[in-house]
């Protein structure tokens, strides 16, 4: 610093106050940084393991049944990570489910499997991603540009998603006529379902996204401070529209997974499916209001609920009784989630009234 | 220890201090409030007013010290035990529920009801009285919170205190977001209160308005009593600001050298404009040169600023920087154009809090920092290194969360957002608000020194002192208009003022 610009030299109590801030032992900021929450999940999920394999032995402690749990969780964990990406930019998206139905209905009528046949089984793919993208840019347009809430104007499209769905196909199923796509879907590489394969790979390319991206940090950016973000320059509207349009692009490729899986289109195809993918998400550590979002967590929250489900069927327990400790785990995981919020806020509201 | 006349004082603190997280707010406080008097406390932003308010509204524990209340030691362990006392605070951000009627928010928290079912009209009627006591009769209680101005939402404030057996009225800069007609009101509400003999601590920085309302001051200094009970009318106004800043406050601006005359201009304004704040307004700002709008608080400088950077969309007139003309209403074309904000508020507009200094250093430039969209974070982290060195920026650590730093501290990190990303043009709104009296200095050299690099610079700050020690040239604004464009050097605070009060009498 220039000292002849400045005839003032005191010490800056500024700058001494800040050395003191807390700095707590390496294990608790371990455990209250981001690798610290995935040890919570982590630990959640080998609980359920040891439930599962104290319950059902062999039965849940076989490839086979790894492979099953994994299968479940496929589309949910395809789904939920275009969703982290809304969340985490402060948004929501409750239409995934219903996109996804007419995505699986749109790419499985008579036309396109036709179209299909007669060129290759990529079209179907296409279609359905188109399908989902279209939906997503609507959403994304409603919410940026239209300024509705993102819950009011997802919650229309997952009504209207799901009665064109209905509307397209007569209420009837479809079935998949499509050798090609058939087999395809249901090949195993390297003995792992491609399902699964596919959840890896959007995985993979979501944390990339996310973490070691211009457009993951402005998505984070925008979830912690919009305004902020929006006066540094970030366009922060068109990037809104990607982060739907991302989202429905998730959903057609899960459309795609439930074609393959089920081998039919329906409109009833991922009914529910949101409430599933957010409890997801949320378990996994996003923060609903934006500013913190974690593909790794999502990926243990889809496994975290897939495993659940697993060891209660295998144990022949009601679906009633799966939903009831659906819902405790998710109450108890935002309790969690709160508790850190709040201590985010303490340090805040301590910090405070010494700056002020 | 006092006077024998002297009534029996209502409020007592002695030495109290107070630490957060290893940092001493309060070191030693001194307060003596007598009944029906108005008590200011004064001191700069980071003294600790704020945490004294605190304490004595039940927020904080005093960890030493003693505060008595009627003569018997107290403790206040809640913001509920003060008002139970007869304490209340009126905060700076005002806590009314806009949804709700002027009625319902005066007895928010202890309405009139039996089994739950409210007496409306009661309320209403018990409200109106208040309101009356209060000279504001002809605010309806029944009227919608949120349709209010922020000067009544004020007296629904003092009404919900007066509400509650009230003997003591903490008022946290309540002239902050009044324009000055409002201000006088307020003032005549004070002495209503005054005169139903209700104590009222009032908190202020602004000398010239507690000479008007105060009866006795205080000062608080680094978290220190530096005067206790002096006499408003018998301490001279320098004595306070030595008091309050340990120093004469000329010394804090450094000298800048004059803008060569053959100075490119770098931003040029012409007859901007935008429909229902300001009109007309057309300068130029040299590379060099630092630009300070003066005005007081409503008179539209930070509108200006913003409709320069495009937050706003100017309704007509021309912004060009190195003689481009910017497309009206686009930040990402002003930014590119090389003009950068450092917007009023530093913490809801400028910063991700809860991200690391580095991050918030590049977010304004991190496509410099990837290649094919993917970033490269150590090529940041050494950009934001080099500025946290270059700014003295503390502490110097990239991946410290924003939150963590000082007023300060957070200043500079916006300071080297634009540095990193290389702008010509730099707009700094309020940058000191919230920012302690020694790290000021330093922020305003540091603006001096960015300026004789070359920099063109637009400085607003509702301090009017501020901006004639910082700048080069000053435009008075009042109400969207200019009202002068003139060097820095020919005018004073008086002068200023004197133009405005001119300029709204126009």
């Amino acid at each position: 610093m220039s000292e002849q610009n400045t005839k003032v030299a005191e010490p800056r109590p500024d700058a001494t106050a800040d050395h003191s801030a807390p700095r707590a032992n390496p294990v608790q900021n371990f455990l209250r940084g981001p690798a610290g929450r995935n040890v919570g999940l982590v630990i959640a999920l080998a609980l359920l393991f040891v439930v599962g394999a104290a319950t059902s032995g062999d039965r849940f402690l076989n490839p086979e049944n790894m492979l099953t749990i994994l299968r479940y969780a496929s589309i949910i964990g395809v789904v939920s990570v275009g969703v982290t990406f809304v969340i985490t930019a402060g948004g929501i998206d409750l239409s995934v489910g219903s996109v996804l139905g007419l995505t699986s209905v749109v790419a499985s009528l008579t036309s396109v499997q036709l179209a299909a046949t007669q060129s290759s089984w990529i079209l179907m793919v296409i279609v359905a991603l188109a399908v989902g993208a279209f939906a997503g840019l609507v959403n994304g347009l409603v919410v940026a540009y239209g300024n509705v809430v993102s819950f009011i104007a997802t919650l229309a499209m997952l009504v209207g998603a799901r009665g064109l769905a209905e509307l397209i196909s007569g209420r009837s199923t479809q079935i998949v006529t499509n050798r090609d796509f058939s087999q395809i879907m249901r090949s195993d590489v390297l003995g792992i379902p491609i399902l699964v394969w596919i959840f890896v790979i959007v995985a993979v390319a979501g944390w990339f996204l996310l973490n070691r991206t211009t457009f993951g940090r402005r998505t984070i950016a925008i979830g912690g401070n919009l305004e902020a973000a929006r006066l540094a320059g970030i366009k922060v509207k068109r990037h809104q529209v990607y982060l739907y349009v991302l989202a429905g692009l998730t959903a057609g490729i899960g459309g795609v997974m439930m074609l393959g899986r089920t081998t039919a289109g329906t409109s009833t195809h991922g009914l529910l499916l949101e409430l599933e993918v957010i409890a997801a998400v949320v378990v996994g550590g996003t923060l609903l209001i934006g500013g913190r979002g974690t593909i790794m967590g999502t990926v243990l929250g889809v496994l975290i609920f897939s495993t659940l489900v697993n060891v209660f069927t295998q144990n022949n327990l009601d679906t009633s009784i799966q939903a009831l400790v659906r819902g405790l785990i998710l109450v108890v995981a935002v309790l969690l989630q709160q508790r850190f919020a709040n201590r985010g806020k303490t340090r805040r509201a301590k910090a405070k009234p010494v700056k002020v | 220890m006092f006077e024998e006349d002297q009534p029996k004082p209502l409020l007592e603190v002695r030495g109290i201090t107070k630490q957060f997280a290893g940092v001493q707010a309060l070191k030693g406080v001194d307060l003596q409030v007598l009944p029906g008097e108005v008590h200011c406390v004064m001191g700069q932003n980071g003294a600790g007013k704020s945490t004294l308010i605190k304490t004595l509204s039940g927020v904080h524990q005093p960890d030493g010290g003693e505060i008595r209340w009627e003569g018997e030691p107290i403790s206040i362990p809640s913001p509920t035990a003060a008002l139970d006392l007869g304490i209340a605070t009126m905060y700076q951000e005002l806590d009314v529920v806009d949804g709700l009627s002027v009625a319902e928010n005066i007895f928010l928290g202890h309405e009139r009801a039996s089994g739950g079912v409210l007496h409306v009209k009661k309320t209403n009627a018990i409200a109106r009285n208040l309101l009356k006591r209060l000279g504001h009769g002809s605010l309806s209680p029944s009227t919608e919170v949120g349709t209010l101005s922020a000067a009544n939402k004020q007296i629904v404030s003092m009404a919900r205190a007066l509400s509650r057996d009230i003997k003591l009225i903490i008022m946290d800069e309540p002239s902050a977001i009044l324009d000055s007609g409002e201000v006088a009101n307020l003032f005549r509400v004070v002495r209503e209160l005054t005169a139903q003999g209700i104590a009222v601590v009032y908190i202020s920085h602004r000398l010239e308005e507690i000479r008007q309302i105060g009866d006795r001051i205080s000062v608080i200094k680094d978290g220190r009593s530096t005067a206790s009970g002096l006499s408003v009318t018998d301490t001279p106004k320098a004595e306070l600001i030595r008091r309050m800043t340990g120093r004469d406050v000329e010394n804090v601006f450094p000298e800048g050298q004059p803008v060569a005359s053959d100075a490119p201009v770098v931003l040029e304004v012409d007859n901007l404009e935008l429909d229902g704040h300001f009109e007309n307004v057309s300068f130029t700002v040299r590379a060099g040169e630092i630009v300070g709008f003066a005005g007081l608080v409503g008179s539209k400088r930070s509108e200006i600023l913003e409709t320069i950077y495009g937050a706003r969309k100017s309704s007509s007139g021309k912004v060009s920087v190195n003689g481009k003309l910017l497309k009206p209403g686009s930040i990402p074309a002003a930014v590119n154009a090389g003009i950068g904000l450092s917007p009023e508020e530093r913490k809801s507009q400028g910063l991700i809090l809860d991200e690391p200094i580095f991050k918030n250093v590049t977010l304004s430039s991190f496509e410099r920092f990837a290649r094919a969209g993917s970033l490269n974070e150590r090529a940041e982290r050494d950009a934001a290194r080099e500025q946290i060195a270059a700014l003295e920026l503390r502490p110097a650590d990239p991946d410290r969360p924003a939150r963590t730093l000082s007023g300060g501290n957070q200043q500079k990190i916006l300071l080297a957002r634009w540095l990193v990303h290389g702008t010509s043009v730099l707009l700094l709104d309020e940058p000191t608000r919230g920012v302690d009296v020694g790290a000021r200095a330093e922020i305003y050299a540091l603006i001096r020194r960015l300026a004789t690099a070359g920099t063109a610079i637009i400085v607003v700050s509702s301090e009017i002192e501020e901006v004639l020690g910082l700048a080069d040239n000053v435009l008075v604004i009042d109400d969207g208009r200019v009202l002068t464009h003139t060097k820095a050097s020919d005018l004073d605070e008086h002068g200023v003022l004197d133009l405005v009060m001119k300029g709204s009498a126009a």
